[in-house]
């Protein structure tokens, strides 16, 4: 692409992408997010692209690879164009029809289509389909239309006309003021005022300051930011380029998770192409202003996702947070001014800009506006990505769009905002989803992770994972953040074990409150998160595992025992052949029994039993 | 090979702010942190030996003992978790007669786990040289091993 030189040539060729881009042209698209790419899609993808050449109908019709629609439970999902015709679950053997009977002659495809569990109706189009109906994709709305390394994708859709316009009509403070009005909160976890930062660095003194994007997405279960990267890098980018003007900044970070090699590709070649349009680097769009972005790939440390310890990791130096007395606005990267947002924040700027901050305030709740990611996963039935209004209830997300719990279980509790965040449950699941009704509850927003668990997740397990989790990406600087998590994982350990006695609740209620006062960075000041509120809410389940020596879930393996349910056999012998302890006992058409004391506890006779005849006590 | 680690640095224009991806370059090229590399590493950018060591034990990407040839991964994220994950790392644990995080004596795999892949709807994930292998069962993963020893063999 040839480089934009004013605001005038780039709505130009704006018009121009859009004229040539014929909205009644036949085109599939076909998601290609992490989730599709486990499903099998690039497979899919090349099926269909054969089938269109088998047919020599590759003038008339598009296929397009675009980032994640976010319904990762039923990939690899395609879409058919103009109609937006959405399939579900398509294999390679499927792309001959859709090619032939549904691109070229319209004919809808009955079995690829989304059922509705509830009222078994086959639903035909997108937008009907209840996983996104109730959704307000603002953010992730684009990332079934383009390609994500095409930068006449994000042009025709209207990308860049934000930039120009705070370039080109708005001084730097408005452009603050704008972001201020909108009433945007950060998305990384904290839920910190985006202007705020914006206004303390712009007024800091020196020259140079930086502008991060935060994409060390490190939160297990999580994965919005990964699809924004991955699937609309330009609007990212678009955010801190506006970011950094308002601010005087002249060059800027983005930190991927290295984990992500998808997004680092992608987010690489949309620097280079946006670099080579005019719209990054020097003069962009001939407005004098200069602002560049390298990327820099995290090493796999959670704690980088504090702004301290990944300011030590861009500078080349072990991610180890200090003390916050310092502020990032004053003294941030190489201790010059920075702000550091994480990189859905930095999305929702081109839209404030564009849509102006009037609409973007009507969207959410008195306190937190716009929209947020989640990243709904674990025991539900609807796995995958869902933007909503802030203020939905976790009720409507879970069961409306998430489609409820599998398998008829009963649902426990959901657990949002990551290993710092918090359990609730079903009693306050009308509870709606904002910055501060998640911290009352005793959880948090943290980055939009939403993890759904049902009887059979046992809350005192979940509790150990997430702290174990934290103990082990604890850096080790403070005392009580480093010897604090490993003795209250020691507990639980022997909580889980068989070996919990009286007091050790109390022990463990202690103990958190002196790390969270005592801990110099928020990995160790939100780390007994889980641990509170799983003991606030489920305390019995913590007096069955210490008392009784027994988990009411069947998870922690040295409370349970697998024993044959003698009603139920039928005695075909599966479970004796799934052994791998043998320590089944029993011959064909005879009723089978399981040796506890060769039982190794696996799990591989409930696995294989398709009658229930395998108890878990 | 005193060649490639000045290749590699230069590409960073010797700057020692590019510690983390130099290294995340070596290992790559040597698909671990080997010693001689690193104290290479330390004398090219001029900075002491014990930094370059910080930083590579610092950080869970880097390795500073050869890996497999293949990799097994399990994924260990919260939505793996709660489908049952650690179950389904025991049944590594068992089948390839390896702890997580070590490699076998004869070079043949290494197991390792990781805090979530962002392929959540595809738990719990075993990820085997890089493809994914999604909705693990027990019964699955033993499979998958069958299959990756069979290969080793033959």
């Amino acid at each position: 692409m040839k480089r934009i030189g004013t605001p005038q040539e780039l709505s130009a060729i704006q018009e121009q992408l859009k004229k040539q881009r014929d909205p009644s042209k036949p085109m599939v698209t076909i998601c290609a997010g992490t989730g599709c790419h486990g499903h099998g899609c690039i497979r899919v993808k090349e099926a269909l692209e054969a089938e269109i050449k088998k047919q020599g109908v590759s003038e008339r019709v598009e296929i397009r690879a675009t980032g994640c629609h976010g319904f990762c439970e039923k990939g690899p999902l395609v879409v058919i164009h103009p109609q937006k015709i959405f399939y579900q679950q398509v294999k390679t053997d499927d792309a001959a029809d859709i090619i032939q009977k549904t691109l070229l002659n319209g004919e809808v495809l009955e079995r690829l289509l989304y059922t509705d569990p509830n009222t078994k109706v086959k639903i035909t189009y997108e937008h009907q389909v209840p996983f996104y109906s109730k959704q307000q994709r603002v953010i992730l709305g684009f990332n079934g239309q383009i390609d994500p390394t095409s930068i006449e994708d994000y042009l025709a859709v209207g990308g860049y006309a934000a930039l120009a316009k705070a370039l080109f009509s708005m001084k730097p403070d408005a452009v603050i003021r704008e972001v201020k009005q909108a009433g945007l909160r950060g998305r990384g976890g904290g839920g910190y005022p985006t202007a705020s930062k914006w206004e303390h660095c712009r007024a800091a003194h020196g020259d140079a300051k930086y502008i991060i994007g935060n994409g060390d997405e490190g939160d297990p279960g999580a994965y919005m930011d990964r699809s924004v990267m991955e699937g609309n890098p330009y609007s990212i980018i678009e955010g801190m380029v506006i970011g950094a003007y308002a601010i005087g900044s002249q060059e800027g970070f983005i930190y991927v998770r290295n984990e992500y090699p998808l997004a680092v590709k992608h987010l690489g070649m949309a620097i280079e192409t946006a670099r080579a349009a005019g719209l990054l680097g020097e003069n962009i769009l001939g407005s004098g202003f200069t602002f560049d972005i390298k990327i820099n790939r995290g090493g796999g440390a959670f704690v980088c996702g504090e702004s301290s310890a990944l300011f030590a990791s861009i500078e080349g130096r072990s991610g180890e947070p200090r003390d916050k007395y310092i502020h990032a606005v004053e003294k941030g990267l190489w201790d010059k001014p920075t702000v550091l947002n994480n990189v859905e924040t930095w999305a929702n700027v081109p839209l404030i800009i564009n849509r102006g901050a009037v609409w973007y305030q009507s969207i959410g709740t008195e306190g937190s506006k716009g929209t947020k990611i989640f990243s709904l996963v674990g025991k539900i039935n609807n796995t995958g990505l869902v933007e909503v209004p802030m203020g939905m209830t976790l009720r409507e997300i879970i069961y409306d769009i998430g489609g409820g719990i599998p398998k008829g279980r009963k649902f426990k509790a959901v657990q949002t905002g990551g290993p710092s965040g918090g359990c609730i449950p079903e009693s306050m699941l009308d509870l709606p989803v904002d910055f501060d009704a998640l911290y009352k509850a005793g959880s948090m927003m943290g980055s939009g992770g939403m993890i759904v668990m049902d009887d059979h997740s046992c809350m005192v397990d979940v509790a150990r994972y997430f702290l174990t989790f934290l103990q082990e990406e604890s850096c080790g600087k403070c005392v009580p953040c480093r010897e604090g998590l490993l003795r209250m994982s020691e507990i639980f350990a022997d909580i889980c074990e068989g070996r919990g006695k009286e007091g050790d609740i109390e022990y463990l209620e202690k103990m958190s409150v002196a790390i969270i006062d005592g801990a110099l960075c928020a990995l160790g000041n939100t780390a007994p998160n889980p641990v509170l509120s799983t003991i606030r809410y489920f305390r019995d389940e913590y007096e069955a595992h210490i008392k009784d020596k027994k988990c009411p879930a069947g998870v922690c393996k040295a409370l349970i025992q697998y024993r044959v349910i003698v009603e139920k056999c039928t005695k075909c012998g599966a479970c004796k052949r799934a052994c791998p302890a043998e320590a089944v006992s029993g011959e064909p058409k005879k009723l089978h029994t399981i040796d506890p004391l060769k039982c190794i506890k696996c799990g591989a006779c409930l696995e294989s039993c398709k009658f229930e005849a395998i108890a878990v006590e | 090979m005193q060649e490639d680690i000045k290749t590699i640095i230069e590409r960073y224009g010797r700057d020692k702010a590019f510690l983390v991806p130099i290294l995340q370059d070596v290992q790559a090229k040597y698909n671990y942190l080997p010693q001689d590399k690193l104290l290479e590493v330390a004398e090219e950018l001029n900075i002491a030996h014990s930094l370059v060591f910080s930083v590579a034990t610092f950080y869970k990407a880097f390795s500073l003992e050869p890996r497999g040839r293949h990799i097994v991964s399990v994924c260990l994220g919260t939505a793996c978790h709660v489908r049952g994950a650690p179950r389904i790392l025991d049944t590594l644990v068992r089948t390839l007669k390896l702890k997580a995080g070590t490699t076998a004596a004869d070079g043949s795999a290494t197991l390792e786990t990781v805090n979530c892949v962002g392929a959540c709807a595809l738990g719990p994930i075993v990820i085997v040289d890089g493809e994914y292998h999604g909705q693990m069962t027990l019964t699955k993963t033993e499979k998958v091993i069958t299959t990756l020893k069979a290969g080793e063999q033959a």
